[in-house]
């Protein structure tokens, strides 16, 4: 199914528990071995109270959120995002999101501009915004 | 940056050096360490719970989220890092600055990578800022673009920015750090630092009144609270009561970063009062982006939690003249 974006339309939110497996299983699926997203007194040593998420995990969480609302056929044009408070094992980050724009995309597409953020325990994990291609 | 900390950076002539790095390569043909496959899809889809179709089946395409992925060093580190870059962090490392997280990543995708794509790179050092401090600790932001190809064409952009820092002397402890998110208490605003210069101000506060510094000697208007007079130097001065009108003079939104006890996006304005002097303070009573230069504001007093209240400034509607009016014009 595909949901059309309309401007002002909130996604509904979604909560990911942050657990050390998801930590983990992202930082490899993106091939980043930092210790500090696997290795929780490698990350103390560094001044960071337990192991954190990596960027990367954070930006495929955000473009699954935005494709999971429009739909299979939403295609993913950009996504921006900046890091605030980490994501340390035992939160849950709670994804929201909101059409901030439309316009028309390339063969009678709709563009979408999606606010997205990413609220944890601690304050805000991540803020951004996605263009998504959505068939009309 | 801080007035300290760009003494300090005249003084070591640190960011001077690591401007310098600004424009050159920081990878310089790169190469995948795999082509673009199927198993590190799916691995990816799992770790995500990502189940989009088209990064399942036969014409499979990968998450375009995966684009950095494919240009990562792995266990086996990085063969592509171009020497400038190298040295680049070297300096940074050897001025103590050791630690380093990402903190943006800005991706534009231009065409899906398929399985069997061949993946190139090439990336450049875009900017260093000057010295930062950061509440992870003191470092500077180095931002790089690359260019992400498959078989030979552009495929997509991805710019990324680390910081590179010496961590700050006392980290959070992880107990209060893993805290689920209803177990925190809403952190508290900042209090004011309250001195026997400004403390008529905030006694004015509490009782609900405006208070502007007048200069005993020449009579000129003065806020926020001063010692002496910036006019004629006079250290005599009483107060009067603000009327409680004004404009927003200029305004910015605040967005990032968020801190705690502050809910972002929010306006800060710039508020000149009817008496002259400006002074700064949320604008309330209307959506962030919809304060602009100019508009008619007027005070209002604020609780924020038990034992602070603040001036802040309410949008008004048409201006006093037009009478009471709800909702958007």
């Amino acid at each position: 199914m595909t949901t059309v974006p309309r401007t002002g339309d909130a996604l509904p939110p979604l909560e990911i528990p942050v657990t050390r497996t998801l930590i983990v299983a992202g930082a490899v699926a993106s091939r980043d071995y930092q210790d500090v997203h696997h290795d929780a007194e490698a990350a103390r040593e560094k001044g960071s109270p337990d192991v954190f998420m990596n960027i990367l995990t954070t930006n495929g969480l955000v473009g699954r959120y935005v494709t999971d609302h429009f739909g299979p056929r939403a295609v993913l044009r950009k996504v921006a995002i900046r890091l605030g408070a980490p994501n340390y094992p035992g939160d849950t980050m709670t994804l929201t999101g909101t059409v901030t724009g439309v316009t028309d995309g390339p063969d009678g597409t709709t563009l979408a501009l999606v606010r997205v953020a990413g609220a944890n325990g601690l304050g805000h994990h991540v803020t951004g915004t996605v263009t998504v291609e959505v068939p009309r | 940056m801080s007035g300290e900390e760009r003494a300090h950076d005249a003084r070591d002539g640190l960011y001077d050096r690591l401007r310098a790095y600004e424009g050159k390569p920081a990878a310089i043909a790169g190469r995948g360490k795999d082509p673009v496959n199927l198993p590190m899809i799916r691995h990816w889809c799992e770790a995500m719970g990502d189940a989009h179709p088209a990064y399942r089946g036969p014409d499979a395409v990968a998450p375009p989220t995966m684009l950095q992925a494919w240009t990562m060093g792995g266990l086996s580190g990085h063969q592509d890092r171009s020497e400038a870059y190298g040295e680049l962090l070297g300096l940074l490392d050897g001025a103590g600055y050791t630690s380093v997280v990402a903190t943006d990543c800005e991706q534009e995708y231009l065409r899906p990578l398929r399985p069997g794509d061949e993946i190139t790179f090439d990336a450049v050092v875009e900017s260093v800022s000057p010295r930062k401090t950061t509440k992870l600790g003191t470092g500077h932001f180095v931002t790089t673009r690359m260019d992400v190809r498959a078989g030979g064409e552009l495929a997509g952009t991805h710019r990324f920015r680390i910081l590179k820092y010496a961590p700050a002397a006392r980290p959070a402890k992880p107990a209060e750090a893993a805290k689920p998110a209803e177990a925190v208490e809403r952190p508290r605003r900042p209090r004011p630092v309250v001195n026997r210069d400004n403390a008529g101000f905030w006694e004015g506060v509490a009782a609900h009144r405006l208070l502007i510094q007048r200069c005993a000697a020449c009579g000129t208007l003065r806020f926020p609270w001063l010692p002496g007079c910036n006019d004629c130097g006079a250290g005599e001065w009483d107060t009067v009561e603000a009327g409680g009108e004004g404009t927003v003079h200029s305004y910015v939104v605040m967005h990032h970063p968020p801190f705690p006890a502050f809910d972002p996006p929010y306006a800060v304005g710039l508020i000149e009062l009817a008496e002259g002097v400006r002074m700064i303070s949320n604008v309330v009573g209307v959506p962030y982006d919809k304060v602009r230069i100019g508009m008619p504001v007027r005070l209002e007093f604020q609780r924020v939690d038990e034992e602070l209240e603040l001036p802040v400034f309410r949008a008004v509607e048409d201006g006093p003249a037009a009478g009471p009016g709800e909702g958007e014009r």
